[in-house]
Parts: structure tokens; C-alpha cells; sequence
């Protein structure tokens, strides 16, 4: 018998992949990183292919370099497979043309995802494989996590009978991450599908010197068409070679799969045809109307390309009236979908071929673009719209189209969802282990019982204080439900707050259960709940559970953890298993979990178990609701009318019920709205002492979420103060108050500002001037303090020293309460910039977390300043980012000089004088740019009466006259890997731009792999056994140029260096390349104290300072300078501060140590050649008499 | 010049029969084999192996369980951070490893050591270090009563309970290393000797923390010891032997020939090297050892037998040179002599 698993579809994909491959080339992007994770993981510990042979596992630089080393991989005969996503797929686009046209076999596993358009989304639709459907691959779509596995092994055999190559795809997170129970196949089962011969066969077509043959000729109009034809017999067996294939797999595993499989009424007139995972939910909609006696049927599409017009039509009922196509795709400005226009083509030929009796109505719908639900409710909709006379062409189904008119309304509350069973929904906190106490969940009951199981994991767009709501199913029938959960059985609210956030008691059905973990006890608990909550639980009649989960997880030293904890209770009472049994079940997989980490850990969770049992209490529900107390409002009062309108619904989870006419049509959303959530996640926020402070600004500069800030007052300006509005007065500005204020509902309480605070008490050195204190008694009184510091004005920045993190305290950040980790070590930079230059400032922003945190909804960070002014801000792609930042510069340039040119031409007008000060400017430093500024808005005044055409070109580009700051910002991914090309040009091509790469020395976003910026001995994800080679130098190679400003912070180390390096580099007329040092949550670290890594990473030089300024080089100096010391401590007393390196001397000390001594050399010789830079003598300056 | 007789170095510690009393004591010199086999090519008898920490099991596994699983399933795009591992090499885990290679590439006993102090889960370690092959345990109890409502009865009952709970569950000898902090030194000694100690280990240096003042900062330095740290061990041991079944092991300031002469004659079993070796290198075992044997030639010493205890409380001339007497007599012996300036 097969052994039966608990798993998610990337697992299932990568599972199969790594068995039938030799190499395995892979790239980060969500949602598929985890199959190439999993491959290197399975690679460092040895395991074999169904060859006995471990894969080479390759990290390339991109998905274009990933399917460019496939395609050399498979010319030389390997077995080579990838596996991507969205754009990546895009960036293998034209390999996959080369990879097809020379009848290669492969398979590439995509979990399908939305491509960026108007935004970007991580989330699953087949935009990404329809962009792709016309390279000649084939396409095989899986529906559920058992055909994942099943079609990544079937699909491999397609391939090598067929010589077609294909795409195995399934849907992003829906499937790829979703956790079924599913059968494994074995290596034998894998073997049955192969036939070796083919293997060989495809060997033997091989580049080699031994028998040498040329591919990837040159063409001319001669040939090139003929030949093209001439591949056509492959493509045209490959549906029969499918199908067999499919028989073969049925005969080994008794699962049948047709190339379409109907499913449905056998006399059914109305047909779906779709694909992917809504196919599941379709499939438990028809089961229950043709139950009801409704002629309904299903044709799920498998094999999407070859698309065998033939073997469609055969499968299509006799009695089919009407024929809805749904595609998970958009494809604007087309006569329809793709999956539309091919069943139309292909009824339209078996019609014109008379194979056809009648010809069935035919409609194309979307559906589900970026994982959008798909529901029993919309497929019930689709059918019935199938009954009318005239449907509905071109339909949407699942939002509402005020626009274009083109939804199809349907019934939320129909359901089909199997009431045999659970369904439990869990609302948790990112950081409580509620996701993975589920997935432990669903392995025990998957693998300890006959029972089915199935989890999906919805979390929000945060970084820190993430909301996550997990969707459990378990039942005695296989579980396809591919919808989330709308009727549970059991709800659980593992954070008390949540209840005063957000609807937790929706998903609850009549008579469910319901488990609170809260302080209050079980007497005490009805009196805190909010109206709507009481009001639900009576009305559903819902049983009540309390239990003190974080108090069980301090006393069994779990710190803030209560996964354990949290999931005995839903044992316990769940009455999924009989209750002893459950609970050895818990420890059992306890300890298969934790031993490993020692036994400590394990007697720690097998105490929270023990101790929850007794702590967790019934709760009688009342008759009567007696509360009064309301839902928190999402948004703060005050907001603009699109926040109000838009962003508060989305903010409050009710994003879904927005119509189409409430967006704006191109992805142009006003900036400043992340004020407005007012997200109160911390439990702890720094207190200010006043008259300890020193009023040196560290605070305010390493804040990440720009949530302490300082100003500056004259109290005669100021009528009445708070009475807990503390302030003292100012050692920078005598006779002025000065303040140091918090918001205490928008910071994490990460606590990095209270490390860093310098200020001691001389009486009790642990007091300092700023002290984390819990929030509770504080939220009112610093929430009115910070509303009223809001209003204060801004101090003016000509009376300050901006250069100095003294005083840069005083400017306003005009980037805050962003959606970064708490403790992000990248924020503090992108805030400082923007307190520098913000109201001139136009940011590229690459892809990856920066982009995240910097925009995605519902809220965003960069804001505007009181006149208006402020970043603007964009991001394009990962890939091209600094190029989408040259082209900002070119724009600016060249708009700058058109107007200039204008202006000349309307010297006379103007006035001359006038028309000489703009043009002739020094805008050297803020009061000059200030200056011109006035002088702009003077011009534009000027302008608006003067109604020649010359003068309104003028008037729409007279802005490009006030000097522009251009930042290039972006991760180590797109500086050192993706976007290396793009930003090696740009810097080479000497346009005023400014890059800054936050360097954290791992793909952070996606989840900690390695980028070319990992040091040597670090353990990553794609380096599972450490990375083996050493930190690539990119500041050395952008000196290169001689003409690029290139330096290197470290906030946390030295941060006056840090503004001095920005300042620098913003002020230099041509490209600078500043590369900040950004501790992060990947590297294993305390966030709390991430800053004092940056002072290591200084101190034992694997972080030189420097600055090469070729301005002095022009002045005939050597512009390098060593703004650091000679280390101070050897690599490794930095490297095992961090669980990045001290994890491998757990897995490998060996390696560990081997790799630590090379580590110690990369930083030695790197040292060693800065100095030896920084020492030479300066050379004769070039003179460019251009210039 | 006569003819020397062979001169009989062997002694009895903790029921082993080491071929001198030179033990190199519990430190970083156990830490690589290398240096371990230099130990014993340099003459040393014996190798304390450095100390697994209770604290070190404990959070060592705890750590890795917060970092596995610090901020991960918040964010769907990045679920976790590191690759999971399907095994981990433990500290614990490599200390044992290490052990047991020690015990395969050298001759001379090895001598495990454990330091901590609740009945918790690193006690399972003791057997595992003897399985390891260690042909002894030195058993570290370190403790500081910082609770004022713990009276001194209650202390000493928790050392005996962590020690009984050790000795429990080995075979091999169990050593304690003892702080001389506590009311009644003899009595305490005496209560470990009858709950079958197999030796006291006489005395471990609290290390003591130190004030940043730049940084106004608590700062853990470690201090290394000095000659004069040997006097406290030199009378207790004095004291003690012959009043207990158990060895005696001197440690703290052992720093040459003479030190070991002193310790012996006072009646120690063997003398812990730490700070003169980490200054000077494996190979000063050697010098101590030549310098010892001359002495002890020059003097017609037979055997280390033959000096052990000749000078302890018991068997010196003048016994109260021991006690609170001699108190009285070194601050009559003390006389402010400052330096002149010239």
C-alpha cells in the first residue's frame, strides 16, 4: 500500500521533479520558491533521484538565466527541470521558444500566478501560463495536491515519449500551498512511468565532441518557414501520447485522468469547461445540482496545450444546450479569453466538419484573477446564467462590475460544503504559531487517522503584527473543497483584540464551537466582548471556551508562542479524535517535530499540553447581549474621502465587496494613507524621559516605522498643552521646548530606539531616557499627545544642521507606519533619505520587500508634506529597476532642458532678467533649491495667463526646472543578481541618479535564499549547506568606472557617516552607489539589538566603510577614504552573533569550520585591498574639456 | 652526587591511579584533541575536560527552536527563513562526540565535567558523558543564593539533591567542584564525603563581573589566577585531609612545582592546572613536572605517597596555623612599609 501524506502542492510538484532529474536549476519567486527549496534541502542531505544519483541543484541570477542553464543542460543531454512564477515564467519566454522548436524534453512546474500589470499581486491566476502558451511547450494543468504529484509525474512522461517539452501547472497558494492527504507515489511507481529507452534516446540527440552536430542555426526566408513546419507530427501524437500516458498511470495507481475529464449529468445541456483548482469547486457544485436534479456537467480541462480539438468535442455530453468557458485570465483587448477561444475554434471546426450535432450556446467568463475566491455560490450563478435565453458573454463572476456590467450576481449563502466532518477556522497573529500548529494539525489527523485533511493559510500584506486565518478541513471523503471556509464548525480566536477588528464569528455555523484565548476568565470573559459578538453568539447559539493561552505559554517558558498550546484546546474539544487519543497524538508528533532541537524543547510543549488541559474552561453564553461596547473603527477620524470610501473597507478584511467603479483605472493610488490604520500592535512602547534625554536624535534615525519623532516649539506659539504632553527645553534652539512624542498605535515595539538611546540615569544606569512600558495605560493619553505633536508645526529647516543626526531629527520623514517586520533594519535609511530630499525626490523602487512594505495595499508609507510635496514613487519590476529609475533621469533631463529651451524663446515675455535667474540657478544646496522653487511657482503664474501653445508646454513641464533628487532603490537580489546588468549599465552611463541598495545580504522577501551578497559560511535557503563562496565585492567593481560614487553605511555602526555618505552622494552630478548595511529578520537575529550587528559587522571588517568620491579625484586626491578602522575582531565573533552562520555549525560543524576560515580570508584580503587602494597615491586628474 | 632511587609519582584520585598529580583542569585546553594530546605527551596525568553547562543544554536548544521559528508563517511570501535541516549536531551532542574521540587517541584518564544546578533535564548528560567513555565525572555545582528567603540549610540540601541525582545515575566517580562560600566548609565536605562523593575538587573561581565604565555597562571578563589565588584550597585541604574518605583535588592558583609540593604536602590527591597552562602553553606540564621530580630528588623524596599530607592540619607541627589563630599572627606580621620616594 502507498503511504499516505500530509503535504502541500509545491511539495507534491517538487517531490516528483527532484526524482526524475539530474538538474535542477531554480530562482526565488513566490509562490514556487518552495520547490527549489526543497530540492537543495533534499540535495545537502544526500537524497537520490530514481537513478540513484543526487541532482545538481544550480541558483542562477534569474528565471531568464535559470531557463537559459535548462536549456544548456538539456542540449547536452541532462535531465533538467526548473520550476517559477508570474514573471519569471515571462523571463523563460524565449528559451521555452528555443527549448520547444528544438523538440527538447523537460518540464518546467509553474504555480501559477498573476503577472504585474497596474499592480503587482503574489497571489494565483494563469496570466502567467496563457503569456507563455504560445512557445510550443505543452500545458498540463492539475486541479488539487494529489494531481500535482500525479501530473509532474505523468506529464514527465508526455514529455519524453512526445519530445514535446511541457509546463506543469497548478494554481498559486491555492494549491501550491494548500496541505492535503494524499498518496505518495513511490520510486517504483515513478520508474513504471519512465521508459528508460527514452532517457537514452534523448541523450543520444546530445551536443558532444564525440559526434558533433550544430543547433541554433541562423535562417533566411528560404527555409526557415519550412522547417519550422516540419516539427508538426510531434505535436500532433502528443494528445494520444498524453492519453496513454494517463491509461499508464491508471493501470499503476487507479487514478483515471482523461486529457478532458466530464464530470457531471451524463444527459447534462449546461457544461462548464474551466481548469486548475476552481475545477474542484465546480465539481462539488455539480455533484449537489445534479443531486437536485439539475442537467449540469463539468469538462475539466488537462491537457490545455497540444489542445486536442478532437478528443474536446468527444467529451463534451450529446445533450449539451450551452457551454460556459471560465479562464482564470484577462486578456484585455482580445475577442475573448484563451481557453474561450479555443472551445469556440474548437466547436466552430467539429461544426464546420459536421462531427458536431447542434451547436451548443457558447459563453467565456473570468474568474478568480489573484486568487480571488471561487465559489459553489459562483458556479451556481455560471449555470444558471447557462439556463437563460441569451447568457451573459464576457461574464465576471465573483466581484461586482458597476462599470462594464459584466458580473453575474450570485448567492453568498449558497453552499455545498459536506457537513460530515470539521471545518474549523483559526484567526491568529503572525508571530503566535497558529499557522504551524495547524499544519501539525492536519499531519496528525492526516497520518494517525483514515480521516482526510486539507489546510489553507490566508495571511494579510504585513510584515509585523500579521493577521492569519487558517481554513482546516477534515472529513472521512476526500476533500476538494477548493474554496475557503464559510460554514465552520469550530472557530478559534487566538488573539482577544481581533474581536473588536474584525467579523471572527462569521465563518461560525449554528451550535459551533468557539475557543477564545484571553486573559479573562471564564466568569469574567461575557462582560469584555463586544455587542456584535455577544449578539452572534447568542443568535448561533455557539459553545463557549476560554483559555488563558499566553499564560500557560510563560509559565511552560514558550515565551510568546502558544501554538501548542492553542492546538491541544482544538483537540480537546473538537471531538475530532476521542480526547486521549488526541493528546498522545500531540506529543507523539511533538517529539517526531522537536527532538531534534533537543529534549528541552520537547518537555516544554509537553508541558504547555498538560498544563492547557487544565486551564481551559467552558464559558456559559448568557441569554442576553449586555454589552455596549463597539467594533474599533479600521480607520482613524479624519481620513480623506478615498481612504474613508476605499482603503477603510479594505483595511477591515472587506475588500472583496468593493465594486469595480470605486478603483482608479490605471493603479494610481494617493500617497500618505498609511496614517490612517491605526494598527495598534505593539505591547510595549518606549516612554520618554525628558530631563535625561540628551536631544541627540539616534531615536528618531533608527526608528523603522518613523513612529517617534522630535520637534521643536516656542511655547508662546502654542495655546494649551495636553497635560501629559511632555517637553523640555531645547539644548539646539534656546528659548524653544523641545519634544520627543510616539504614536503609540503605530509602532511595533520593536524596541530598536531604546537600545540605541545613549542617555543613562546617573542614579539607576538602567533607566535610560527612553524605556519600553506596556501599552494598555498609555494608548489614550500618548494617542491624544501624538495628535496634538501633529499638529505642531514643522521646525524650519534652515535653522537646522541637517548634516547631523542631531539634527535630522527635526525633518520630516516623509516615508512612515509602513508594513516592514518590527525592527526592519532597511526603513531607517529609505526614512532618512526621505527626510533629506523627500519633497524633490523621485523613487524606482525594485521589487522585493521594500516594494512590499513601500506599496502594498491596503495602506502605504510615502506621504506628502504639509505644501504638498513629497516622493513620488513607483516600482516597475524586480528585474529592471535601475533602468526604470534611468528613465525617471532622462525624463527630468531632458524635460529640464526643453523647458529651458522654452523659456528662451519666451525670454522676452517673461522678462529677461527673470527668465536668466531660473535658467542660470545655482541649486546647490536646500535655501537655493528653495529659492528656485518660489522662483518656479512665480514662472507658473506667469505662464497660466499666456495662452500660446509654447507657454502651456511650458507651463506642464516648468516643475523639471526645481532640481530632482532620483533614488534607484532595491534589495541585494536586484542590485547584486537580477538587476546587476541593468544597474551596472546605469551606472556606467554617468546620469545623475542615486542607488541605493539595502543590503541584507539574502533574498529577503521571499523568504531568506541566498543572493551573490551572501557571505561566505552563511546558511541560506538554495545554500543549505553554506554558502561556499564569498561576498561578490559590487562597490569594487562600480569603481571600476572611476566616474561612480560608491559608499558603504552602516547606521547602526557609525551614523553620522551614514547622512554624511547620503548627502555626498545625492550632491554628486552623476551616478552614486550607496550600499547600506541591513540587519534582517533572515539572519537569525534579535531584532531588538539588530543594530548592534551593524557595529560588528564594522568591527570585524566584514562591513568596511568607505567612500570613493571621484569628486576628489578631480581635485588630484585618491577618492577612496577608509571611514572605518582596521577590524577589531575576527569574522567569526560577528558571524555567530547571527543563527545564519551558527546554524551550519549544528548541521555541519565540520564544514562550518572549513568555511569560517575562508570567510576569515574574503574579509582579510578584502580589507587588505581597500587599504591598499585607499594608500596609493592620486593620480593626475582627466580634464574632459567638454565639461 | 648518590645514586637516586626511582622516585614513585603515582597517586590515588578519585579511585584512579593517575601516573602524577598534574591534571590539567577543566578549560579551554580540552577543547581540540590536538592540544589534549600535547597534555599527555607533556606529562599530564590526567585531562579534565571542559564543562558542559546546564545553561548551554538547555538554551542552546531553545535558541535554535526561537530562531527556527521566530517570524515565520506571518508572511505569505516568506514562510520561514532558514532551510529546514533534517538533523542538528547539539553542543551536548558534540561534546560527547568529542569526548569519545579524546578517548580513543590518548592513554591518560579523561575526566568529564558538568556544571549546573537544578534537578532539570542536563543531568541525563552525566550518563551520557559516561557512555562517552569518561573514566570520571567532575561534577560542577554553581550557585549563587541571590534569593534572601532561601536559607543556607536549603542551599546546601539542593547541592547534596543535584549531586545525589548525578551520582544516581553513573557508575564511574563522581567528583563535586565546590565554591568555599559556604557557613560551615568542613561540614558541607563532610555531608558530600558521606552521600559518596569520590572526590572534592577544592576550589572553583567564581568568576566575578566587571563595570564599562565608558559604556556604564555590567561586562563578563574572565580573570585568570593568580599564585596568591592558591592559599584559600592550600588550607582547606589542609584542614580536611584526613577527615574524609573521598580525594582531594586542588584547584585555583596551581601555578608551579612549588604550588604542587605545597598541595600534596597539604594533602591533596592531585593539583588542577589551568591558568599557568593557558598562559604558558600544554607543554609547561613538562617544567612543573621536571622541576617537581628534581625537587623531590634533591630532598630524597621516595614517592608522592610519602608527602601527601605531611603538612595538613593534622600531621604539621603547628596545627593552629590553620585556624583563627593564625589570623591574629599575619596581621601582627603585617606592617605598613610604604615605598619611599626619592
Amino acid at each position: 500500500m502507498r503511504k499516505k501524506v500530509t503535504i502541500e502542492g509545491n511539495e507534491a510538484a517538487a517531490y516528483v521533479a527532484y526524482r526524475l532529474n539530474e538538474v535542477i536549476v531554480i530562482y526565488p519567486i513566490t509562490p514556487s520558491s518552495t520547490m527549489g527549496e526543497l530540492a537543495d534541502e533534499w540535495a545537502t542531505r544526500g537524497i537520490k533521484n530514481i537513478w540513484g544519483t543526487v541532482p545538481f541543484v544550480q541558483e542562477m541570477q534569474s528565471e531568464g538565466g535559470a531557463a537559459g542553464a535548462v536549456h544548456g543542460a538539456l542540449q547536452t543531454g541532462a535531465l533538467s527541470t526548473t520550476f517559477t512564477a508570474s514573471q519569471g515564467l515571462l523571463l523563460m519566454i524565449p528559451n521555452m521558444y528555443k527549448i520547444a522548436g528544438e523538440l527538447t524534453p523537460v518540464v518546467f512546474h509553474v504555480a501559477a500566478r498573476s503577472i504585474a500589470t497596474h499592480a503587482l499581486s503574489i497571489f494565483g491566476d494563469h496570466s502567467d501560463v496563457m503569456a507563455a502558451r504560445a512557445t510550443g511547450f505543452g500545458f498540463l494543468c492539475s486541479s488539487s495536491v494529489q494531481e500535482v504529484m500525479d501530473f509532474a509525474c505523468i506529464s514527465h512522461a508526455i514529455a519524453f515519449e512526445s519530445r514535446v517539452p511541457f509546463v506543469h501547472f497548478f494554481d498559486g497558494f491555492r494549491t501550491s500551498h494548500e496541505v492535503n492527504k494524499i498518496e505518495l507515489l513511490t520510486d517504483e511507481d515513478i520508474r513504471a512511468m519512465v521508459n528508460e529507452q527514452r532517457i537514452i534516446d534523448h541523450r543520444n540527440r546530445r551536443l558532444t565532441p564525440e559526434n558533433p552536430v550544430i543547433r541554433g542555426t541562423a535562417q533566411n526566408p528560404d527555409v526557415f518557414f519550412q522547417s519550422r513546419e516540419a516539427s508538426n507530427p510531434f505535436y500532433n501524437a502528443c494528445p494520444a501520447i498524453a492519453q496513454q500516458a494517463m491509461d499508464d498511470f491508471a493501470k499503476l495507481t487507479g487514478r483515471k485522468y482523461k486529457l478532458f475529464d466530464y464530470y457531471g449529468a451524463p444527459d447534462a445541456e449546461r457544461v462548464i469547461v474551466m481548469m486548475g483548482s476552481g475545477a474542484d469547486a465546480a465539481r462539488e457544485t455539480v455533484d449537489y445540482l445534479v443531486n437536485q436534479g439539475e442537467k449540469v456537467g463539468l469538462l475539466i480541462v488537462r491537457l490545455y496545450r497540444p489542445f486536442a480539438n478532437e478528443h474536446f468535442v468527444a467529451a463534451l455530453p450529446k445533450t449539451l444546450k450551452s457551454l460556459a468557458v471560465l479562464d482564470r485570465t484577462k486578456e484585455p483587448g482580445s475577442g475573448g479569453e484563451p481557453l474561450y477561444l479555443d472551445v469556440v475554434n474548437a466547436v466552430f471546426e467539429a461544426a464546420q466538419n459536421k462531427k458536431l450535432g447542434a451547436v451548443p450556446a457558447i459563453i467565456g467568463g473570468r474568474y478568480g484573477l489573484s486568487s480571488k475566491e471561487f465559489t459553489p455560490a459562483m458556479v451556481k450563478a455560471i449555470y444558471d446564467e447557462l439556463k437563460k435565453e441569451t447568457p451573459k458573454n464576457h461574464f465576471t463572476v465573483g466581484i461586482e462590475d458597476d462599470l462594464g456590467h459584466t458580473s453575474l450576481d450570485y448567492d453568498e449563502d449558497f453552499s455545498t460544503e459536506n457537513t460530515q466532518g470539521v471545518r474549523a477556522v483559526f484567526y491568529g497573529l503572525g508571530s503566535d504559531g497558529t499557522v504551524s500548529a495547524n499544519k501539525n494539525s492536519i499531519k496528525i489527523i492526516g497520518e494517525n487517522t483514515p480521516n482526510f485533511a486539507q489546510g489553507y493559510f490566508v495571511y494579510d500584506s504585513k510584515k509585523s503584527g500579521s493577521l492569519t486565518i487558517s481554513h482546516l478541513r477534515f472529513g472521512p471523503q476526500p476533500i476538494r473543497s477548493s474554496y475557503l471556509i464559510t460554514k465552520a464548525s469550530f472557530v478559534a480566536c487566538h488573539q482577544f483584540n481581533f474581536l473588536f477588528q474584525y467579523d471572527v464569528l462569521k465563518y461560525a455555523q449554528p451550535k459551533a464551537v468557539f475557543l477564545l484565548n484571553t486573559h479573562y476568565g471564564p466568569k469574567e470573559v461575557w462582560a469584555q466582548l463586544p455587542e456584535t459578538v455577544q449578539k452572534a453568539m447568542i443568535a448561533k447559539q455557539l459553545r463557549f471556551f476560554v483559555i488563558d493561552g499566553y499564560k500557560v505559554a510563560q509559565e511552560a517558558g514558550m515565551g510568546g508562542l502558544i501554538n501548542t498550546i492553542m492546538q491541544t484546546c482544538f483537540f480537546a474539544i473538537s471531538d475530532i479524535l476521542p480526547k486521549e487519543e488526541a493528546i498522545a497524538a500531540i506529543k507523539t508528533y511533538i517529539k517526531k517535530t522537536y527532538q531534534k532541537k533537543g529534549d528541552e524543547v520537547v518537555q516544554m510543549n509537553f508541558a504547555a499540553v498538560d498544563s492547557t488541559l487544565l486551564q481551559l474552561h467552558p464559558v456559559d453564553v448568557p441569554a442576553v447581549v449586555s454589552s455596549k461596547i463597539a467594533l474599533q473603527p479600521a480607520i482613524a477620524t479624519g481620513a480623506p474621502e478615498f481612504v474613508n470610501r476605499v482603503t477603510s473597507r479594505i483595511v477591515s478584511h472587506c475588500g472583496n465587496s468593493i465594486a469595480v467603479s470605486q478603483f482608479p483605472v490605471d493603479g494610481t493610488f494617493p500617497v500618505g494613507t498609511s496614517k490612517w490604520e491605526k494598527r495598534n500592535i505593539a505591547t510595549e512602547i518606549p516612554v520618554w524621559e525628558k530631563d535625561l534625554c540628551i536631544q541627540c536624535g539616534k531615536c528618531v534615525a533608527v526608528c523603522p516605522h518613523a513612529v517617534i519623532r522630535a520637534k521643536m516649539f516656542e511655547p508662546s506659539a502654542v495655546a494649551t498643552l495636553p497635560t501629559t504632553f511632555k517637553h523640555v527645553a531645547a539644548k539646539d534652539l534656546p528659548g524653544s521646548q523641545f519634544v520627543l512624542q510616539v504614536s503609540p498605535a503605530d509602532c511595533t515595539g520593536c524596541g530598536l530606539c531604546v537600545d540605541v538611546c545613549p542617555a543613562k540615569s546617573k542614579t539607576e544606569v538602567k533607566v535610560k531616557a527612553l524605556n519600553m512600558h506596556a501599552i494598555t495605560p498609555l494608548l489614550e493619553t500618548e494617542s491624544a499627545n501624538w495628535d496634538f505633536f501633529e499638529k505642531l508645526p514643522e521646525v524650519d529647516r534652515s535653522k537646522i544642521k541637517k548634516a547631523s543626526i542631531r539634527g535630522a531629527q527635526y525633518l520630516q520623514p516623509l516615508f512612515e507606519f509602513s508594513g516592514a517586520c518590527s525592527g526592519c533594519g532597511e526603513t531607517p535609511y529609505i526614512k532618512l533619505v526621505t527626510q533629506l530630499f523627500g519633497d524633490r525626490m523621485m523613487v524606482a523602487n525594485a521589487t522585493g520587500c521594500s516594494s512590499i512594505y513601500g506599496g502594498n495595499l491596503p495602506t502605504t508609507p510615502w506621504t506628502k508634506n504639509a505644501q504638498g510635496r513629497g516622493p513620488a514613487w513607483a516600482n516597475s519590476l524586480f528585474e529592471d529597476n535601475a533602468e526604470f529609475g534611468l528613465g525617471f533621469r532622462l525624463t527630468v533631463d531632458k524635460q529640464k532642458q526643453f523647458a529651458g529651451e522654452l523659456l528662451k524663446d519666451l525670454s522676452s515675455t517673461l522678462g529677461d532678467q527673470f527668465v536668466d535667474q531660473i535658467l542660470n540657478a545655482s541649486q546647490a544646496d536646500e535655501a537655493e533649491i528653495y529659492e528656485q522653487t518660489a522662483r518656479v511657482e512665480e514662472l507658473k503664474k506667469k505662464l497660466a495667463s499666456i495662452k500660446t501653445v509654447a507657454a502651456q508646454h511650458l507651463l506642464s513641464i516648468a516643475d523639471m526646472l526645481i532640481k530632482k533628487s532620483i533614488w534607484i532603490i532595491g534589495g541585494d537580489g536586484w542590485a547584486y543578481d537580477i538587476g546587476f546588468g541593468g544597474l551596472d549599465h546605469v551606472i556606467s552611463s554617468g546620469r545623475n541618479v542615486n542607488i541605493l541598495v539595502l543590503d541584507t545580504e539574502v533574498y529577503s522577501n521571499t523568504g531568506g535564499q541566498m543572493s551573490k551578497s551572501t557571505p561566505r559560511a552563511a546558511v541560506a535557503k538554495f545554500a543549505a549547506g553554506g554558502k561556499m563562496y564569498g561576498k561578490k565585492d559590487l562597490p569594487r567593481m562600480a569603481m571600476t568606472y572611476g566616474h561612480v560614487y560608491v559608499a558603504t553605511v552602516a547606521l547602526g555602526a557609525k551614523d553620522e557617516h551614514t547622512i554624511k555618505v547620503l548627502m555626498e552622494a545625492e550632491s554628486y552630478d552623476g551616478p552614486s552607489l550607496v550600499i547600506a548595511y541591513s540587519h534582517c529578520i533572515a539572519h537569525g537575529i534579535n531584532m531588538t539589538t539588530g543594530l548592534q550587528e551593524h557595529k560588528a559587522a564594522v568591527q570585524s571588517g566584514h562591513w568596511p566603510l568607505f567612500r570613493y568620491n571621484p569628486m576628489l579625484a578631480q581635485e588630484g586626491k585618491n577618492p577612496l577614504i577608509l571611514d572605518s578602522a582596521d577590524p577589531q575582531m575576527k569574522f567569526k565573533e560577528y558571524a555567530y552573533r547571527q543563527n545564519r552562520f551558527k546554524i551550519l555549525t549544528k548541521t555541519n560543524p565540520e564544514e562550518a569550520q572549513r568555511l569560517m576560515a575562508l570567510a576569515q580570508g574574503d574579509v582579510d584580503k578584502r580589507w587588505a585591498t581597500y587599504k591598499d587602494m585607499a594608500a596609493e597615491p592620486a593620480s593626475q586628474p582627466q580634464k574632459d574639456t567638454k565639461v | 652526587m648518590s645514586e637516586r632511587t626511582a622516585l614513585d609519582l603515582t597517586t590515588k584520585y578519585l579511585g584512579l591511579t593517575l601516573k602524577n598529580p598534574l591534571i590539567a583542569s577543566a578549560s579551554p585546553l580540552s577543547h581540540k584533541l590536538e592540544t589534549i594530546q600535547k597534555l599527555e605527551e607533556a606529562g599530564a596525568s590526567a585531562v579534565v575536560f571542559f564543562s558542559l553547562f546546564e545553561e548551554q543544554i538547555v538554551r542552546e536548544s531553545m535558541e535554535l527552536h526561537h530562531h527556527a521559528t521566530f517570524g515565520t508563517e506571518s508572511y505569505a511570501e516568506a514562510l520561514s527563513f532558514f532551510p529546514e535541516p533534517s538533523n542538528y549536531v547539539l553542543t551536548p551532542d558534540e561534546y560527547l562526540v568529542h569526548l569519545a574521540e579524546a578517548k580513543r587517541n590518548v592513554k591518560i584518564p579523561i575526566i568529564g565535567s558538568l556544571n549546573g544546578f537544578t534537578k532539570g533535564g542536563w543531568i541525563k548528560y552525566a550518563k551520557r558523558i559516561q557512555e562517552a567513555g569518561a573514566d570520571a565525572l567532575e561534577l560542577n555545582i554553581y550557585y549563587l543564593p541571590t534569593d534572601a528567603s532561601k536559607t543556607a540549610a536549603d542551599v546546601e540540601q539542593q547541592y547534596l539533591d543535584v549531586f545525589q541525582t548525578v551520582k544516581g545515575s553513573v557508575t564511574i566517580p563522581v567528583a563535586v567542584k565546590l565554591s568555599p562560600y559556604f557557613s560551615s566548609m568542613a561540614n558541607m565536605a563532610k555531608k558530600f564525603d558521606d552521600a559518596g562523593a569520590d572526590g572534592l575538587v577544592l576550589f572553583n573561581r567564581f568568576y566575578q563581573p566587571d563595570i564599562d565604565l565608558e559604556n556604564l555597562e555590567v561586562v563578563a571578563n574572565v580573570l585568570l589566577s593568580t599564585p596568591q589565588a592558591m592559599r584559600l584550597p592550600l588550607r582547606w585541604i589542609a584542614i580536611l585531609h584526613g577527615h574524609l574518605k573521598c580525594s582531594l583535588a586542588a584547584t585555583s592558583g596551581v601555578h608551579d612545582a612549588q604550588d604542587v609540593l605545597k598541595m600534596l604536602m597539604v594533602g591533596a590527591n592531585a593539583t588542577m592546572l589551568c591558568s599557568s597552562l593557558l598562559k604558558n602553553g600544554p607543554q609547561y606540564v613538562q617544567q612543573i613536572l621536571s622541576e617537581m621530580t628534581q625537587w623531590m630528588q634533591e630532598r630524597e623524596y621516595e614517592s608522592v605517597s610519602q608527602m601527601q599530607g605531611s603538612m595538613s592540619q593534622k600531621s604539621c607541627p603547628n596545627p593552629q596555623a590553620f585556624e583563627r589563630a593564625n589570623y591574629i599572627k599575619v596581621l601582627e606580621s603585617y606592617t605598613y612599609n610604604p615605598v619611599k620616594r626619592s
